[in-house]
């Protein structure tokens, strides 16, 4: 059994209206940032998961996206393995 | 008629929704979220708040509380639940209704009175009311914004399930009118089965006169008829 440390991204879907990240939009134009053309965002959610395999680790974090991390009719989700964590010593 | 109010750690409208039914003529009793039981309930409500401080996203983490499981399987076999504001999150977290509430397109927590408009009566939940009445009631949300894809929409539109649309002063649908940005104006819906119904605005806090508004006291009135056996649908 290793850990490993995963982090999950929660974006809201393309498409549907994202009000942060319009505000975000408006306040970086506001600052000057011309250049930005568009602001969505997201969480990231980070975890250590105790696993016997790097694909199980995933797996598990897949299925916490479906049933709690992330709400299908509203938003996408992105795992990613950050990385085995040391026996306890790293987080 | 027997109504359980489900009180979640962070619910803020038990009280209110508890006054509710006995101003109805009911008998209320509150279960506490860790609490199991529904066997005397003839009705439940999942009443407005910030359940478990609506981490992650509204609702979400209430649905997977032990009160909520019971009250899905209530819901599963057909028993009345009225899920106002948060209870409304929580109900589409649950599955218990389609779709999602987003953030209100403002960005802002709307609280204020809000105009909306009976767009049914053939429903346990509205039978009380006239056809198209205009109602004032208390919104008080950030996550209102009603979402679901064009397919389920259209399904509700359908079927006569949209009980409640935001409107203006003028008892019109409206991008003013309309303030939190829900798809087609949307503020309340039932499932297909008919025995559950969210809604953004509050009936539990438009039941007398002295708060500004007795336009809830039909919700409670037509489920009231609905239990005492009166046919309405």
């Amino acid at each position: 059994m290793s850990r490993y440390q995963l982090e999950v991204r929660v974006v809201p879907r393309a498409g549907l209206l994202d009000p942060p990240g319009k505000a975000i939009h408006h306040a970086l134009h506001s600052l000057g940032y011309l250049g930005v053309k568009d602001v969505r965002v997201g969480k990231a959610i980070f975890l250590q998961i105790d696993a016997p395999s790097e694909r199980e680790a995933r797996g598990n974090a897949e299925e916490m996206c479906r049933k709690l991390l992330s709400n299908p009719v509203t938003e996408d989700y992105e795992v990613s393995v950050l990385g085995e964590v040391q026996d306890g010593t790293d987080s | 008629m027997k109504v359980v109010v489900v009180t979640f750690p962070g619910s803020n409208c038990d009280q209110d929704c508890h006054r509710a039914v006995e101003l109805s003529g009911g008998e209320p009793r509150y279960l506490w979220h860790r609490e199991r039981g529904l066997s005397d309930a003839d009705a439940v409500i999942l009443p407005g708040g910030f359940a478990y401080g609506d981490y992650l996203r509204a609702g979400s983490i209430a649905r997977f509380s032990p009160a909520m499981e019971d009250v899905i399987a209530f819901a599963r076999q057909g028993g009345p639940v009225m899920a106002i504001c948060n209870g409304f999150q929580i109900a589409c977290e649950a599955g218990l209704l389609p779709g999602a509430l987003m953030r209100n397109r403002t960005i802002r927590f709307h609280s204020f009175d809000q105009y909306l408009r009976v767009e049914t009566t053939d429903t346990m939940w509205t039978s009380a009311y006239e056809p198209e009445q205009i109602l004032s009631m208390p919104v008080a949300h950030a996550e209102g914004n009603y979402e679901a894809d064009p397919d389920t929409i259209d399904r509700l539109e359908e079927g006569g399930r949209v009980l409640f649309r935001y409107v203006d002063a003028t008892g019109a649908t409206s991008e003013e009118g309309n303030p939190n940005g829900s798809a087609r104006s949307i503020a309340g819906i039932m499932n297909e089965k008919g025995n559950v119904m969210g809604l953004m605005p509050h009936p539990d806090r438009a039941m007398e006169a002295v708060v500004g508004s007795v336009d809830g006291r039909s919700v409670f009135q037509s489920l009231a008829r609905y239990l005492s056996g009166a046919v309405v649908r």
